[in-house]
């Protein structure tokens, strides 16, 4: 924060009213682009429009069951893609050459495949071999995709976030007659699970708007079924305005939710609070361990 | 095997590859200029651009892309009636693909300004405090000194943009532009036997395009970090 107002001096009596001049400039260019898409969008705003939003059944009918389906998606698949980073995560530190070479070929793969595609292939998966059928399959569909790809997210974050303990830590464990498994299980894992803990809570965002894409094979998730409003009331801009305001405050509290963790975390704890960048990448706040 | 043979024959999976690839350069190229155009307003002085641009940020990091790309394909090409390309050659699908063009670069401007943000941050601040005190105003100080830094900093996480930005074409299967995901989901369902070889064939392509852009980028962020 401090860095970006150190980029500039503190404006002088001409560069304040040169402020001025270039905020009221920038106002009435965003309140202008605003205009020409509401004046564009105009009979799609109109109240009758609207009016449906205040029945109680569009949101009974519609609205609550697509969240719902939203919701639970998104719920199942943070739970399975955590068993599945933990497993792969473990996997990939392990001794054996063979499962952390297995482990680390699974993981990048998962990460390489679009969402999409896996989603798409475990649901003809499950409806051709008649295992489920209906909303079953797209459920089960959206899941091993989300599952797939988070999970090969999380057990990047356990990897960076074990290697980004300080080595003293494994030392002390085998010094004190720990075995590798156990240092790991009982030294390692515990810390890095605590400094992943806001990258997770952030991670539930990409699962949350992953669950989108449940679109596709016929998931009746939030856009899912927001469609169907449209379609009943021809209100389509209004009912993906709403399903967008649904999404955004979600994600909203999600995110303030991972700062509260980040800063409560970052008074507690001495190692590094570790990130994920949207494609997967796990960032630690520094490259070295903070403790040589 | 035959089968196999006269699936690749029915459906042109090079051509879905192509549409892929197209998507992701001219995506990256829009959410590039846009995402620049962000980070210098959230950096700058001036208070209702650096507001405007953390809304515009954070507002689309929270929205789903296939949401995203439903608004262009329905309000902007449908509701708005604004068409991106000349209408004789073009027909509604190359509307779909320029909107869903627009979409992913909406999106990713967001991520990639972001990942400049980040790669500001690594400009220590004793060159910003030396270009002012050379006496350049901010957008000087910004185009001569930070941003050169900042973007070989923010070559890593402009990488991953770029390979996220890659996967999420298939996210525009939504509005009908036959890409890659598109082409699997027809092909699965008209040869169901197949699943697992088209599965195969069309994740191999993928790795093939992600692979060696991961590699580069790695390459490139350490060739070109600014030793300190």
């Amino acid at each position: 924060m401090s860095a970006q107002n150190l980029l500039f001096d503190l404006p002088g009596p001409r560069a304040r009213a040169r402020h001025r001049v270039l905020a009221v400039v920038g106002v009435l260019l965003i309140a202008a682009l605003v205009a020409g898409a509401v004046y564009l969008l105009r009979n799609e705003l109109r109240w009758a429009m609207w009016r449906p939003f205040i029945d109680p059944v569009t949101w009974t009918a519609y609205l609550l069951p697509g969240l719902q389906a939203t919701l639970t998606a998104a719920a199942i698949s943070v739970v399975t893609s955590l068993v599945v980073g933990l497993l792969l995560g473990v996997g990939r530190l392990a001794a054996q050459p063979v499962v952390r070479a297995a482990s680390g070929v699974l993981v990048e793969f998962f990460r390489a495949v679009p969402v999409l595609m896996m989603m798409v292939f475990a649901y003809y998966a499950f409806i051709y071999s008649g295992v489920l059928r209906g909303q079953a399959a797209s459920l089960a569909g959206v899941v091993v995709g989300l599952t797939l790809y988070n999970g090969a997210v999380i057990a990047e974050l356990v990897r960076s976030g074990v290697h980004a303990l300080p080595k003293g830590q494994t030392e002390a464990g085998l010094a004190v007659g720990l075995t590798p498994g156990q240092t790991l299980r009982s030294i390692l894992l515990p810390q890095a699970i605590r400094a992943m803990l806001p990258a997770l809570v952030s991670q539930l965002i990409v699962v949350l708007k992953d669950t989108a894409l449940g679109y596709l094979i016929v998931y009746a998730e939030l856009l899912q079924r927001s469609q169907n409003l449209a379609a009943n009331y021809g209100n389509i801009i209004v009912a993906f305005f709403v399903a967008g305001v649904i999404f955004v405050l979600i994600n909203w509290a999600l995110a303030t939710l991972a700062h509260r963790l980040e800063a409560w975390l970052s008074t507690r704890q001495a190692g590094h609070v570790l990130h994920v960048a949207e494609g997967g990448a796990v960032l630690t706040g520094d490259e070295t361990p903070a403790v040589r | 095997m035959e089968r196999l043979m006269q699936m690749l024959s029915d459906y042109n999976v090079l051509a879905a590859f192509w549409t892929t690839i197209q998507l992701t350069v001219y995506g990256a190229i829009g959410a590039l200029v846009l995402g620049t155009i962000v980070a210098v307003m959230r950096v700058s002085p001036v208070a209702v651009f650096s507001r405007a641009a953390a809304l515009w940020t954070n507002v689309i990091l929270y929205t789903p892309l296939t949401l995203i790309a439903f608004f262009f394909a329905f309000g902007v090409l449908i509701k708005m009636n604004i068409r991106l390309l000349p209408e004789p050659p073009a027909t509604l699908l190359d509307q779909h693909f320029a909107m869903g063009v627009v979409a992913i670069a909406v999106y990713h401007s967001s991520l990639v300004a972001e990942a400049l943000r980040s790669g500001i941050n690594t400009v220590p601040l004793g060159q910003a405090e030396a270009a002012r005190a050379l006496g350049l105003g901010f957008g000087q100080s910004l185009r001569e000194v930070i941003l050169p830094q900042a973007f070989r900093g923010a070559i890593a996480p402009l990488g991953s943009t770029l390979i996220a930005l890659c996967k999420n074409t298939t996210v525009v299967a939504t509005i009908s532009v036959t890409e890659a995901a598109a082409l699997m989901k027809s092909m699965i369902e008209f040869y169901s036997d197949l699943i697992v070889p088209i599965f195969v064939i069309m994740v191999t392509g993928f790795v093939i395009l992600t692979l060696p852009l991961g590699m580069f980028f790695t390459w490139w962020s350490k060739r070109a970090a600014v030793l300190r």
